[in-house]
């Protein structure tokens, strides 16, 4: 069977930064809790803080290695596969790109190293700092990031000579309009994502039973985190959608399924798009809402799909990652608030709660996946919307070459997932390596198995 | 002025992909040396380069990223005709970043599966990089010869990188790995100086536009501080290493030094073989530069925060100056 090779290159570039963005999402998330903690610990000086930095920041270590890595693989990627578009629109993405290297790549990667192993040889002061400007660095890279992307969906402030793209200002290009929404509802994604790894994680020790009762300070701070930010998501997500429907109508159309131009649009629960037949099979759907949702008025016109004819992206795909995402959103939102209540009423430690929160412990990955999904699929078929197709720009190699590194990345990243996962787990199932925690409980002398597990830690 | 702005985003693109040969240099040869080394000795090798992998490789991302914002179209052919030996650096960069955080915190009963990769990636992760710039060099196209010229690169490279490795070693490691380091060293320092020697012949033997720019002749006798140079270079390092009180009095750096001086040397040669062409044979720098509005955003943000990324990484490299520790995240 012969493959298109344009599709091959497609599904690889999905593959990769589908891969990456699982590691920035945490990294840039936890960077700014484990802050938190080395704050709360030399304000208190309360040492349950302390462990509590040093468990997280092994896992932030090996988090950032893998979204450093992949990274460095995206920047190759334009070239191998897509050189027509930095031919075509280099002049507005490379200064981006190259901003986000000079501004937050080499600030995150050169601080980390005190971050991580330089607690003894700097003050806390410096310390402090360090962990600082890593948190820093990583939301600056989100920034520049964004901001290209954000363009790509909604460019502005360009003009065109002799097919290639040229800078008319940069700062309607750096702040073009769907910009300010993206960041926001990525940053905010970042944050919710890590306080359900750090409040899941936290349940699993606690139901374990594997570290002493600080882990609920850890628990709560996720929580409480969870449930501020988890409203504002919905409302952050709101408004990201009006800006949407303002410059990607197409987007917005399939992500609703509305097929035919009408004024009082109902909006669909569930059902099956089917492009085929232009219609929506077992629908449920709530009148009139849909209007009311996204122009404010229960008459409000929304354009249809058939006004797009042949350029509007695919739909089920947009129909079904649109509602995985928003199924998350509300999921997040009513866990965060009931365990936020029972922690309140002290009621939070049954099976129910630990369990219901070790479950959604990578609930935002998903979420994650899935709102980019939306955004990129329904971008397609342009890569610049309006400008320029990906089409266009795809290098061409043989199916056969991009097949071949395609299965190789597969391979690559199946083996790196399953691996993160389990050394999580085997991370949350052991007790805090802490020097001084492992004194105690030394001291303590607990239970035999825990001073095995400490014996072979020493080697580290 | 601002026709000089491709210039000095060439001379940006050269500056950090030296580096980056430099830096990541040191810890891809550590990395290749960490299979012949006992398992305390491993400890040790990791902690000596644990702050600073992950700056060091920025510095490729960042000469990339230059092309890219520089050059485009330069970046498009060069990634595209080298789309293989990229993946396959690529991956095995992915492999050896990861082995060195899982092997500390996965089970046990993995470590030596994460010592492996490591070492095997980053031998993958040398060499391709040795074979793209031996393409490169040769204009990226493909004929017997020019990939046996490409080929030696894969081979020398990575003894550069050892003994960037040993020369890291010397400085950071104590004890019995400190024994070890002299014995790799002075067993690869022959071996690349061979493969260096044989490349610097080969190039114009099989590219007549470098032939043509090295021999005529007032450009021959300017160019001759290069090799001469290189040599000296050469001699110093070979000298120390066969020293071993020198080496006791703590002038294993000079080493270092050598091999910077080395680098830098390839570099300007190099430089000099390609000038003024971005893709030899095949594009210029003129032709390619991106729009001027373009260089002069990002000329602004290099000027800015290259000083400064150059002062914190000095300021890094002193705090975590003398022997290696334990890595330890307290
Ligand atoms: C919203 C955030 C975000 C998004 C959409 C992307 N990245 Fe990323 N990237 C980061 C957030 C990030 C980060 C938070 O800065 C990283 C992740 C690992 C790390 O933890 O730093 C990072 C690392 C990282 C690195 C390594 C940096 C280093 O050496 O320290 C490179 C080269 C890239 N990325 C490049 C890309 C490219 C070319 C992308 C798009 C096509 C991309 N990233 C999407
Ligand atoms: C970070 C999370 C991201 C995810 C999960 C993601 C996902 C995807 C997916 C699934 C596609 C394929 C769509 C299709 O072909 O049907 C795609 C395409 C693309 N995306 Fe993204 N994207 C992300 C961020 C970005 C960013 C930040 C950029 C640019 C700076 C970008 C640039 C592109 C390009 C150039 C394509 C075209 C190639 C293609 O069609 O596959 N993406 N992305
Ligand atoms: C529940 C209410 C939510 C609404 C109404 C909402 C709305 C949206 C919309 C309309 C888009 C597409 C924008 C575009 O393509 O132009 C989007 C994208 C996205 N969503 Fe959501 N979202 C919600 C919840 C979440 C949650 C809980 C997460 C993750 C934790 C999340 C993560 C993302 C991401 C990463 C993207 C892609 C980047 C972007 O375009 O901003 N969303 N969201």
């Amino acid at each position: 069977m012969e493959f298109d090779p344009f599709l091959l290159s497609r599904i690889q570039f999905a593959a990769n930064i589908s891969f990456h963005i699982l590691f920035p999402t945490i990294s840039i998330g936890l960077c700014w809790i484990l802050l938190f903690f080395r704050t709360r610990y030399t304000l208190s000086g309360d040492k349950e803080w302390e462990f509590a930095y040093y468990f997280w920041v092994r896992i932030f270590a090996l988090t950032f290695a893998i979204g450093v890595v992949t990274g460095i693989t995206m920047s190759f990627q334009f070239g191998t596969n897509w050189p027509g578009f930095m031919e075509r629109a280099g002049n507005i993405a490379g200064p981006l790109l190259g901003y986000e290297v000079l501004t937050a790549f080499f600030l995150e990667a050169s601080f980390l190293g005190i971050m991580l192993f330089g607690k003894d040889r700097v003050s806390n002061r410096v310390h402090l700092l360090a962990t600082s400007l890593v948190a820093v660095g990583t939301t600056f890279s989100a920034f520049w990031i964004l901001s290209l992307n954000s363009w790509m969906q909604t460019p502005t402030g360009y003009t065109i000579e002799n097919g290639v793209m040229m800078v008319g200002s940069w700062w309607e290009i750096i702040f073009n309009p769907s910009f300010p929404y993206r960041l926001a509802h990525m940053v905010i994604a970042s944050l919710l994502t890590s306080a359900f790894v750090v409040a899941g994680v936290s349940a699993y020790r606690i139901s374990k039973n594997v570290d002493g009762p600080g882990t609920w300070k850890v628990l709560r701070t996720g929580i409480c985190m969870a449930a501020i930010l988890a409203p504002l998501q919905i409302f952050v997500g709101d408004l990201h959608g009006l800006n949407t429907l303002e410059h990607q109508p197409a987007k917005i159309a399939a992500i609703e399924a509305i097929w035919e131009t009408e004024s009082g649009a109902a909006l669909s629960l569930f059902g099956l798009p089917s492009e085929a037949d232009r219609t929506t099979h077992f629908n449920i759907e709530l009148p009139r809402m849909a209007s009311l949702i996204l122009t404010h008025d229960l008459n409000g016109e929304l354009q249809g799909l058939n006004e797009f004819e042949g350029e509007h992206p695919p739909v089920s795909p947009l129909y079904w990652s649109f509602r995985i995402m928003v199924g998350i959103g509300f999921m997040m939102l009513f866990v965060s608030w009931f365990v936020a209540y029972r922690l309140w009423r002290g009621t939070a430690n049954t099976g129910l709660v630990l369990r219901v929160l070790t479950l959604m412990t990578y609930s935002g990955w998903v979420a994650v996946l899935a709102g980019w999904y939306v955004t990129e699929i329904g971008r397609q078929p342009w890569i610049v919307y309006g400008v320029m197709k990906t089409a266009e720009v795809v290098a061409e190699h043989s199916s056969g070459m991009v097949l071949s590194t395609l299965i190789a990345y597969l391979l690559l990243y199946a083996f790196l997932l399953v691996f993160y996962l389990l050394t999580i787990r085997y991370m949350a199932s052991h007790p805090s390596r802490s020097k001084t925690s492992l004194e105690q409980r030394a001291q303590d002398n607990q239970s035999q198995e825990s001073q095995a597990d400490n014996a072979q830690i020493e080697g580290n | 002025m601002e026709q000089y702005l491709p210039l000095f985003f060439v001379g940006v693109i050269g500056f950090s992909l030296l580096t980056y040969i430099i830096l990541d240099g040191y810890d891809l040869g550590v990395g290749i040396l960490l299979s012949l080394a006992q398992d305390d000795e491993k400890d040790q090798m990791i902690a000596s380069i644990g702050p600073f992998w992950d700056a060091n490789e920025t510095w490729i991302v960042f000469g990339v990223g230059v092309l890219l914002i520089a050059f485009p179209a330069a970046y498009g052919l060069v990634l595209t005709s080298l789309y293989i030996p990229a993946t396959i650096m690529l991956i095995a960069l992915v492999l050896r970043g990861v082995s060195f955080d899982f092997r500390a915190k996965a089970r046990t009963q993995y470590r030596a599966m994460w010592n492996h990769l490591f070492a095997f990636g980053s031998v993958v992760a040398a060499s391709s990089q040795g074979w793209m710039l031996g393409a490169y060099v040769m204009g990226l196209e493909s004929t017997a010869l020019r990939n046996t010229f490409a080929l030696g690169i894969a081979v020398t490279l990575p003894a550069l990188y050892v003994m960037l490795g040993c020369a890291w070693l010397l400085i950071k490691a104590s004890g019995s790995l400190y024994a070890k380091a002299i014995t790799w060293a002075r067993w690869t320092v022959l071996p690349m100086g061979l493969g260096i020697f044989l490349i610097s012949i080969a190039t114009p033997m099989v590219s007549d536009v470098i032939a043509d720019k090295w021999f005529s002749l007032p450009a021959a006798i300017g160019l001759l501080p290069i090799p001469i140079s290189t040599m000296l270079a050469y001699a110093v390092i070979v000298w120390v290493l066969w020293h071993e009180s020198l080496l006791e009095q703590g002038f294993a750096w000079l080493i270092f030094v050598g091999l910077v001086v080395i680098c830098l040397m390839s570099a300007l040669g190099l430089a000099y073989s390609i000038y003024p062409d971005i893709v030899i044979n095949k594009m210029t720098i003129w032709e390619t530069a991106a729009s001027t509005a373009s260089l002069k955003f990002t000329f602004y943000g290099v000027a800015l925060t290259l000083p400064m990324i150059l002062i914190y990484t000095v300021f890094i490299y002193r705090v975590f100056s003398g022997k290696a520790t334990k890595l330890s995240y307290e």
